[in-house]
Parts: structure tokens; C-alpha cells; sequence
């Protein structure tokens, strides 16, 4: 694996090639904010969080830390007007699904993000997909998964597999970013439902 | 059909085929497009050919089913050639006498001619109407001429004919050259250069390279790829497979709608008409060259038509697009270089090849060459199929081709690119149709759905139409365009009720800008694209919603305070 060398918030990095901006940015001490990113699953960019400023060529970009590839003497900016701005929105649009969260009141200090504005939501999952991918990579279950699509997208157990899998396990219950009862409510309905 | 083993062999039989046919005798072609088939279209076909049984012209008219003939508004249309008449609104009723009026050249039927809506005056040749005159159908204007189950009628108007240019005249490198040359840019939205495209994939390393057809065609208001593709698959095919010997994929994919029966139905045969006549599969036309497709189907929702989703649905997987930062033309299909063009795109290929780079570039602009295929929809007064060259105003294809809006309304404005296009003021028609010209008003041509607005529609109601199909669309992973359009329909939901408040706009901004930068894919990027030309042309009506509760187009129902 050969070097590559870059810049990440004015500092000189050393990095490896194959590693994520978010990778290298942490081998200096530098923070990108992520949501769903987990260290042992597969880079998602769903979230949009980590979004980042990269400047190459002469142009600026603005990509996904947890995804994006280090290249060769790039530039690239962790925080800035317009980052903080994208981020903000994300959080606000995050907080009408679940106010109460832990973890986006934090990110949402930071950011000055509103938790008012906009309208609420009923439901608490923010589609971090962390409970689905960790039951699929790590588990190797495929108990919990995304069901329908676009707004109306959400995620669900298999009854069938969850019977069977879940009550012992519930590893997934703790990784949820708005609470570990997003996962626990959806996992006790979808019983519910069967009757 | 016989295997054709070499590029002589397809000139025998073309030769024979047209030897077998008498240049004189008449044509009645009947469009049997499905646009047609809630007009009833099947009764007529069925009328018309009983008709020329029953007057013992078998042999002597021909009777054809064709794809679009591109005239909705004035459907079912009938085309008879040579004598090039043009009938309109032909019912099973009028099989009889018009079948009697071709056999026996007698004077055209004065009640089913056009009739100038303004005048009354009919109009007996084709390219004299006024939504034929002004159009360049190089593409579509084979749908009249053949029928799209037949090879021999494709071979009979010159088919395969690039193809055997392409293998036995050409290296692969001249293929490519001559298609960067000529600056045939992408038909499905970006207007990307096609010829760039194939060179990334050549180039690219990879064990197999592929070459797919985009035949999703996913957005509302759009219906001219399906009208092409479905009227003549051949010469869709002939432009893949010329393709793939330019890129070095010896595998293609047609990807195309679960919900089209009769497209699947055409292509499906022309598949295997090709295939046994040794025009596809193995040693194509005796030139050592394997090639063979596959066809697969959507699944249903909008953003199967996005690259990298496409590739995803193409693998088995859910169709959402990819997060890496790859091109699918290095990296596509099984992690392959896969190049991906939509129907229209391939469809130029046999035409350069077999015309040359000046004929192709000598139509339309400085950057936007050739012809351009158009559904035309929304309140025009003659919706359809519509194909002209690039550079042509939009006042043309709106008020000539077009006819004008409709029911005596007036135009409002234009709206090009469906639910991620944008939308320009009525004042601006005189714009020339042109990827870079219309990309800068904020109304980018797309695939070419062009929709009429007249003065009783409301463009917050518009938006909010684009923004509730795209919630539905869209895959859903990704927080800006999931979350974004989810808030951005409720505010424009509270708008068009009357519930408007102050800040809406700069909320509606706020979000829109979040969108355009870090959605996922390009369906979330340009979603917010009609808000934002609704915003920039006319934002007074959604100030006039929000401030005085008042819809200027009267096309809200907000109730009076």
C-alpha cells in the first residue's frame, strides 16, 4: 500500500491509499461528525453528516468523509459556512423525527440546529441503517431490513427470522443514534401485527 | 430468416427483399402504438384488414400495424404511402372507404383529412400539417414505414447496413472516433458526449465490458423513447451492438419497463430475428465478432433509471444508486466498465455511421447536434411524439407543432425535464433547443419531456405535483432527499391550502440547497431543480399564496378568509 499525501483542515497528512477521508482525518486528530457510519460495517453515505469540502484541480467538491477514497495532494475542509449549514439542515430535518435523541441534541448544539423547524414526525428512525447492516454484516441474520422506499421507507423485522433470532441477541438495540427503543418498538409491533 | 454469414449475403437478401416488393404498391400504415390502444386502435387494424381481404387486395395494399406515428392528439392516425396521405381520427368504420379510396387512387376522403383548427381547410399530404411540417423525424419517421415485427421490412429500408459498415469498414477505434466527431451527446438528461463515454469504457480495465440500453424512461410526461424502441427495435439494437465493438463488450443489456407488454413483446422477437439471421450471438454477419444481450426489467420505481441504481437492479439487488465516488463507466455492472446510453442515444449510432460526422454535426447548434426526440404534453393543443433538429426554437414546437395552448387558455410557460427539470417563463419561447442554453435558464432539456403551462396552472401546485411523485421515487437512503422533499411537500402542501407562513421560501431554500449539494445521487441533487426555476420566475405567485392566501392562477382551492 503505498502513501498518500493530503491535507485535511491544514494539517499534513500522511495516509494509506484505499483509506476514507474520515479514516485519515482521524489519524490527526481531526473529528468529522458521522450518524451512520460504524467502524465494523461497510461505508453507507447515507447520513450525510460527514460531508466535506475537497478541493482538486482547481475545483471545489463536496463529498461524503465516510466514503470518500484519499487522492493525492487534495485539500479538504471539515467545517466551513456552508458545510456547517448542510449539516444543520441534515440535523433539522433528522430532530422532527426524533427531538429527544441523545446523540443529534449534541450534533445539534454544535450546529445550532432547530429542533422546531420543521414539522414533527411521527416516527423516530432517522434510516441510519445501522440496525439493518449490523444484522446483515456482522450477524449474518438479514432479521431487520428497509422496507418501501423514497419518504415512506422504514425499517421492519421478519417475523419469522426475528422469532427466532432477536430476543437473545438485541445487539442492535444499543447501535440506534435516536434510541434503543426505535428498534425495540418496531421489533415488538411487527409481532403485534402477526397476532 | 436464413443466417447471413457475410456483409455480400446481407446485400443479396436485402435485394431480394425489395425485388420481391412493388415499389408502386400502396401502404396503409395504422398506428397500433399503445398510446393509440385507449383510442381503440386494435378494432381499426382488425377493420383493416378484413377490408382488404374482402375486396380481394391482398398482395396489392398492405395493411401495416406500426409503432407511434407521433400524432396523439389527432389518433388513431392512418399513413398511406406512396401518395404520402395523412388520415386522422380513423375509426374501424372507416376501414372500407379508405381502403377503397387506396386501391382505387381515387380522390383522399375530405371528412378524415386534418383540418386547420383556425381555417376548417384540410390538409391531404403528411408534411404539410402543420405538426408534421416543421419537424425533423429521422429518428421516429421509420416507425410509418415499417412493421416493428418484421426484420425483413427493417433490412428493406436499409437496416444492418452501419452494422456491416461498422464491422467490415471500420476498426473499432474509427467506430469510436467517428462518434466523438460527431458530438452525438446523451438523450437521457445529461447531455453528456457519448463517444467520451465509450472511450472511458474502452480504456477501462476489466476481464468483460458492457454495454447497456436505458430504456426506463421512468419520468411523467415522457413517452418518445418507448414510442421509438417500440416501433423499431432494430435500429436500437443495430446501434448496441455497433457500440459494443467500438467499447470491446461482448455483453449487452437492455433494461427496460415491467409494465410496457408490447414493447417487451417487439423486442423480444427482434431479439431472436436477430439472432437467427446471425446478426447477433456469435461471428456477427461472418465477422468474427460475439455480442449478445440480455433484457431485464425495472422494478418499478424512478430511480431504477439512475446509473449506478440501474447497475445495482441489473445485478439482482435493490435498485439504490451507490455511494462510492466511481464512475459506472470504470466500474458498473459486476464491478465492471459498463457504458450505459438511453434508447434515443443508441439510435443515432447507425444514422452516423451510415451519414458521417458532417451530416450528424450539420444539424443544430455549436454543441447540440442532430435531431432531438420531444414528448410534447401538458395543455398544447396537439400533443405527442415530436422530433426535431436541435437549435429549433421552442416557439416552434409549441405553437406550430404544438398548436398553441389549448381551449383558448394562454401560455404561462414551459417545463422541460419532468420532475428534476426546470420551468421558464412563456415570454422566453423564442430560446433555441439546446442542452447548454436551456441548462443555463434552469430549464434543462432532460430526456425531452416538454411540458405546455397554461395561464389557470399554478406553479406552486406544479412543484408540489414534482415533489410528492419524487417522495414516492425516490429509494429513500439518503437523509437530504428523503427528509428534504418529505419537509419541502408539507410546506408546499401548507402553501397551496392557504397555511403558507412567512419563511416558507427561505425554509423551501434552505432545504433545496442541503439537496442540490450532498444528496447521494443525481436524482437527489436535481430534485429541487423545478422549485428552484419556480422560485426564480415566479415567485410572486408563491408569495401571492403565502401573503394574501390568494392562488393568482385560481388553480388552488384556498378558501377566502
Amino acid at each position: 500500500m503505498s502513501e498518500v499525501r493530503l491535507t485535511i483542515d491544514g494539517k499534513e497528512v500522511a495516509a494509506t491509499e484505499g483509506m476514507t477521508l474520515l479514516e485519515a482525518a482521524r489519524t490527526v486528530g481531526v473529528e468529522i461528525p458521522t450518524l451512520c457510519h460504524h467502524d465494523k460495517l461497510e461505508p453507507y453515505g447515507g447520513c450525510r453528516v460527514c460531508t466535506v469540502e475537497v478541493e482538486a484541480w482547481g475545483r471545489t467538491k463536496y463529498v461524503v468523509g465516510c466514503v470518500y477514497p484519499v487522492e493525492a495532494d487534495i485539500v479538504v475542509r471539515t467545517r466551513s459556512e456552508k458545510i456547517d449549514q448542510i449539516r444543520k439542515t441534515i440535523l433539522e430535518l433528522m430532530l422532527a423525527h426524533a427531538p429527544d435523541s441523545h446523540d443529534l441534541a449534541e450534533m445539534a448544539k454544535e450546529y445550532k440546529a432547530d429542533p422546531e423547524k420543521y414539522r414533527r414526525e411521527s416516527s423516530f428512525c432517522i434510516h441510519c441503517g445501522l440496525c439493518v447492516r449490523y444484522c446483515d454484516e456482522i450477524k449474518g441474520k438479514n432479521a431487520v431490513t428497509f422496507v418501501d422506499q423514497g419518504a415512506s421507507r422504514e425499517i421492519s423485522f421478519i417475523p419469522e427470522i426475528a422469532a427466532k433470532e432477536c430476543w437473545d441477541c438485541k445487539e442492535c438495540f444499543p447501535l440506534c443514534p435516536t434510541s434503543a427503543l426505535q428498534a425495540a418498538y418496531v421489533l415488538a409491533r411487527s409481532f403485534e401485527d402477526v397476532g | 430468416m436464413q443466417r447471413i454469414g457475410s456483409p455480400e449475403k446481407l446485400e443479396e437478401i436485402r435485394k431480394a427483399i425489395l425485388e420481391a416488393r412493388d415499389p408502386k404498391a400502396s401502404s396503409i400504415a395504422i398506428c397500433a402504438a399503445p398510446n393509440c390502444h385507449a383510442l381503440g386502435n386494435g378494432a381499426v387494424v382488425d377493420a383493416f384488414e378484413k377490408e382488404v381481404k374482402a375486396q380481394g387486395l391482398e398482395g396489392k395494399v398492405r395493411v401495416m400495424a406500426t409503432g407511434c406515428l407521433g400524432f396523439c392528439e389527432m389518433g388513431p392516425v392512418v399513413i398511406v404511402n406512396p401518395s404520402n396521405i395523412c388520415y386522422v381520427q380513423v375509426g374501424a368504420d372507416d376501414a372500407a372507404e379508405i381502403v377503397s379510396q387506396v386501391a382505387n387512387g381515387e380522390k383522399p376522403i375530405e371528412r378524415l383529412l386534418y383540418a386547420d383548427p383556425d381555417t376548417g381547410e384540410r390538409v391531404e399530404a403528411l408534411d404539410k400539417i402543420p405538426f408534421y411540417r416543421e419537424q425533423s423525424r429521422i429518428l421516429i419517421g421509420d416507425n410509418a414505414r415499417i412493421d416493428p415485427t418484421s426484420l425483413e421490412d427493417y433490412l428493406a429500408i436499409g437496416g444492418y447496413a452501419a452494422l456491416s459498415k461498422a464491422l467490415f469498414a471500420m476498426t473499432p477505434e474509427a467506430i469510436l472516433d467517428e462518434v466523438k466527431e460527431s458530438n452525438l451527446r446523451g438523450r437521457g438528461g445529461g447531455g453528456f458526449p457519448a463517444g467520451r463515454k465509450w472511450e472511458t469504457t474502452r480504456n477501462a480495465p476489466g476481464e468483460e465490458k458492457y454495454v447497456i440500453v436505458n430504456g426506463h424512461e421512468g419520468e411523467p410526461g415522457a413517452f418518445m423513447d418507448r414510442a421509438l424502441f417500440t416501433g423499431n427495435p432494430h435500429l436500437v439494437l443495430e446501434g448496441l451492438i455497433i457500440g459494443a465493438r467500438a467499447i470491446g463488450a461482448t455483453k449487452g443489456f437492455i433494461y427496460t419497463r415491467h409494465d410496457s407488454p408490447m414493447l417487451l413483446a417487439n423486442l423480444n422477437r427482434a431479439l431472436e430475428q436477430a439472432r437467427e439471421a446471425g446478426l447477433l450471438g456469435n461471428d456477427i454477419l461472418g465477422s468474427g465478432f460475439d455480442f449478445d444481450v440480455e433484457v431485464h426489467f425495472d422494478v418499478g420505481i424512478f430511480v431504477s433509471g439512475e446509473s449506478s441504481a440501474l447497475m445495482r437492479s441489473l445485478e439482482g439487488n435493490m435498485p439504490e444508486p451507490r455511494p462510492k465516488y466511481v464512475r459506472t463507466s470504470v466500474s458498473g455492472v459486476n464491478d465492471m466498465p459498463s457504458n450505459l446510453n438511453n434508447v434515443e442515444t443508441w439510435a443515432n449510432v447507425p444514422y452516423i455511421i451510415n451519414n458521417g460526422v458532417e451530416w450528424f454535426a450539420g444539424m443544430g447548434t455549436e454543441k447540440s447536434n442532430g435531431s432531438k426526440l420531444i414528448s410534447l404534453s401538458g395543455s398544447a393543443r396537439n400533443i405527442g411524439v415530436v422530433e426535431v433538429e436541435m437549435g429549433t426554437s421552442l416557439k416552434t414546437v409549441v405553437e406550430t407543432i404544438g398548436g398553441g395552448v389549448a381551449n383558448g387558455k394562454k401560455l404561462k410557460a414551459v417545463h422541460f425535464g419532468g420532475p428534476m427539470g426546470g420551468s421558464i417563463p412563456g415570454d422566453m419561447i423564442d430560446t433555441p433547443l439546446d442542452f447548454d442554453e436551456l441548462g443555463k435558464l434552469g430549464a434543462p432539456m432532460g430526456a425531452g419531456a416538454l411540458l405546455v403551462i397554461d395561464d389557470e396552472t399554478c406553479m406552486v401546485s406544479l412543484t408540489r405535483y414534482f415533489v410528492e411523485f419524487l417522495t414516492k421515487e425516490s429509494c429513500g437512503k439518503c437523509t437530504p432527499c428523503r427528509e428534504g422533499m418529505r419537509q419541502m411537500l408539507n410546506i408546499l402542501n401548507d402553501i397551496c391550502s392557504g397555511e403558507g407562513r412567512p419563511g416558507d421560501i427561505e425554509r423551501l431554500e434552505e432545504i433545496a440547497d442541503t439537496m442540490s449539494v450532498a444528496s447521494l445521487c443525481s436524482l437527489g441533487k436535481t430534485a429541487p431543480d423545478p422549485l428552484r426555476s419556480a422560485l426564480r420566475y415566479f415567485k410572486a405567485e408563491y408569495e401571492a399564496h403565502i401573503n394574501e392566501k390568494k392562488c393568482p392562477a385560481g388553480d388552488c382551492a384556498i378558501e377566502a378568509n
